[in-house]
């Protein structure tokens, strides 16, 4: 065992670019393979369980999906207003908890202005046991032209409690469209790991009223954050809005909705994950022909080891075992690659989302994957190996005569 | 020297050859019989040179001894076991745990070093032994080059780690193929002495073949290639 292990580390050695390159294509492969998988599970179970402390969603008639995307993410274009009416029946109605109303439609360089009550923060716990802190400053005064800032944007824009801003009107930044008036920042909150983080939350009053807002929409709402008492109250409040009336959409378990968006774009990483697959088959290919076309080489190692009475399963073993051990390295600088990857990833998410993807949570993934990869390349040892199974001594013991 | 040469009744002879018969087919595609030895032995400890000429089957016939061609026909006792009977593994093990072979070019594993070719001409009979591979490269005078490289060496210097190695394992039987057939001519008198001196050291018998006159005549005992291999007679004729 010590001496097979000594020929394959020297082999390894004298083939060192080679046993570089293929390691080197493991890693990718693995590293892909690692993250592809990861990113869909990461971003599957996170994103069907933020719902920033809220079980429904309550707005105008449309995609309880565009609904769920625009109020609970902020993201996608609002799909209307409800009236403010709407508002004060949802929130008196004995099945709800807490209703929360939210107004958009303004952004500063990109980044959602959202209106909404100091309820958000005294009341709701985004996750189980924690509600939204201020990391520095105080909270808006509702009835001020003042503004909290989510912890990414501030930093993002580089605002802090005491400046000064002026809004953009629109969801989408447009130098041209900006707002005579100025909002004071008077506090930064304090990281969350939710989409809240990258919102620009003013008092519900400041958006509606915003000059150049429809005047007579002025107390509309854009969507109202529900907090039921129980979960047969949403299906009754399901069925009263979505089957029984036209006008509104109750978008209800939040859960399932971002669930269904998966199912949606589940071909997406269906494919993903058929690529990194066929990249790992790649790969482990590449441990095959790079150690077959190395066997012209390698034959006359062979027959003097053989000549000193290495039998024919040893030096079998040894071939099969120094691809494993290519696959073993490869997949070691696999997990590299892969914090590449999922880092890049998981910014882009945290940008465009704010929520933030668990990087290093174990995943069987990471497990079964080296494994795989390794049996993988162990398997494509096979062929070389057995061609030195039959590697000729005599025929191959230096140049005769 | 008698010492070594231990007379056992009947079974006296460390290797006995009978019948032995080997052929290939040659690339107009007929069988030519290369080696057809009816009888040959060699005493334990006994230090005997095979004179033959080139493509006689010299190669061939201590392949043959080592194993490394499976005989067509015939018996090669090695020490009571019959290398001739032994299939692929066995012919392996044998030759791993009772011979030393040493060949013309060498064939020194250019990827390892010094000290671990000839801990490898150990690995697959009895073990490596790390002391005894240090010791056998002070007995050829290269106590200093174990962590070397083959390419880092002098070809005398080569030879002598073959020597090394050949003889590390405590082979009861040492082939040598040419072994001085790359080496200048004082090289090759200091390595021929190398040899046998060290053979008879570790208790081996020792069968040289060469058709290099300088070498045979340095032997006591040479026997003609040609006159043991029927093969080569009628070739001959
Ligand atoms: N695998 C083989 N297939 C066919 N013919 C072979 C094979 N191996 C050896 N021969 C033939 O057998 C003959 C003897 O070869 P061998 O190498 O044993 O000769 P030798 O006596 O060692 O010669 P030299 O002194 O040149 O080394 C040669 O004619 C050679 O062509
Ligand atoms: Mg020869």
């Amino acid at each position: 065992m010590k001496t097979i292990g000594l020929i394959i580390l020297r082999s390894l050695r004298q083939h060192l670019l080679s046993t570089t390159i293929t390691a080197l294509s493991i890693a990718l492969a693995g590293g892909l393979l690692m993250s592809v998988w990861v990113v869909k599970v990461q971003s599957q179970t996170t994103f069907t369980q933020v719902n920033t402390g809220f079980d429904a969603v309550l707005g105008a008639r449309g995609s309880k999906l565009q609904l769920v995307l625009n109020a609970i993410f902020h993201l996608e274009a609002s799909p209307g207003n409800l009236a403010y009416s709407d508002y004060e029946f949802i929130r008196r109605h004995p099945a709800v908890k807490l209703a929360i109303p939210i107004a958009v439609g303004d952004n500063l360089r990109g980044y959602r202005i959202v209106g909404t009550g100091p309820e958000l923060f005294s009341d709701v716990e985004y996750v189980p046991g924690r509600k939204f802190t201020l990391a520095t400053g105080t909270l808006f005064n509702p009835a001020a032209k003042e503004a909290v800032l989510g912890d990414f944007v501030a930093r993002k824009l580089g605002l802090h409690a005491g400046d000064t801003f002026h809004p953009f009107h629109g969801l989408i930044y447009d130098e041209k469209n900006q707002h005579a008036e100025s909002y004071l920042v008077t506090g930064i909150l304090a990281p969350s790991n939710t989409p809240a983080d990258k919102v620009i939350w003013i008092p519900l009053h400041g958006l509606q009223t915003m000059a150049g807002h429809d005047p007579r929409a002025a107390t509309d709402v854009s969507a109202v954050l529900i907090q039921l008492r129980s979960p047969t109250a949403g299906f009754m409040l399901d069925m009263m809005y979505n089957k029984q009336g036209n006008r509104l959409t109750f978008a209800y378990p939040i859960g399932a909705i971002m669930a269904e968006l998966f199912n949606k774009i589940g071909w997406f990483d269906q494919v993903l994950t058929l690529i990194s697959y066929l990249v790992a088959l790649v790969s482990a290919g590449g441990v095959l022909v790079a150690i077959y076309n190395s066997m012209a080489a390698r034959r006359r190692d062979i027959a003097i080891l053989r000549a000193l009475g290495a039998r024919r399963r040893t030096i079998f073993s040894a071939i099969v075992l120094e691809a494993a051990a290519i696959g073993l390295l490869g997949m070691i600088a696999a997990f590299a690659a892969y914090a590449v990857i999922l880092t890049g990833v998981a910014t882009v998410i945290r940008n465009q989302t704010g929520v933030l993807l668990n990087t290093w949570a174990y995943n069987p993934v990471m497990l079964w994957a080296p494994l795989g990869m390794i049996a993988l390349c162990a398997l494509g040892g096979l062929l070389p190996a057995w061609k030195a199974y039959r590697t000729d001594i005599a025929g191959n013991l230096a140049p005769v005569s | 020297m008698g010492a070594f040469v231990r007379p056992i009744a009947g079974l006296m002879s460390l290797l006995s050859i009978t019948a032995l018969q080997k052929s290939f087919r040659s690339p107009e595609g007929e069988r030519k019989t290369i080696v057809d030895v009816p009888a040959f032995t060699l005493a334990a400890g006994q230090q005997l040179a095979l004179r033959g000429e080139s493509g006689s089957g010299k190669t061939t016939f201590l392949h043959l001894i080592a194993g490394i061609l499976a005989a067509d026909s015939g018996s090669i006792h090695i020490d009571g076991r019959d290398m001739a009977a032994l299939g692929e593994s066995g012919r392996d093990r044998l030759r791993a745990e009772s011979i030393g072979y040493i060949f013309q070019t060498f064939n020194l594993l250019q990827g390892y070093s010094v000290l671990e070719n000839v801990m490898l001409g150990m690995a697959f009979g009895a073990g490596s032994d790390q002391t005894r591979a240090a010791a056998m490269l002070d007995r050829v005078g290269l106590s200093h080059r174990l962590k070397h490289y083959p390419r880092q060496l002098s070809t005398g210097q080569q030879q002598r780690v073959a020597v090394a190695r050949a003889l590390a394992n405590h082979p009861k039987l040492v082939l040598a193929d040419e072994p001085t057939g790359n080496l200048d001519h004082k090289n090759a008198r200091e390595s021929l002495a190398l040899i046998r001196e060290t053979c008879r050291e570790n208790g081996a018998a020792l069968l040289l073949v060469s058709h290099d006159p300088g070498v045979l005549a340095s032997f006591e005992a040479v026997q003609d290639f040609s006159a043991l291999n029927r093969a080569d007679q009628e070739a001959a004729r």
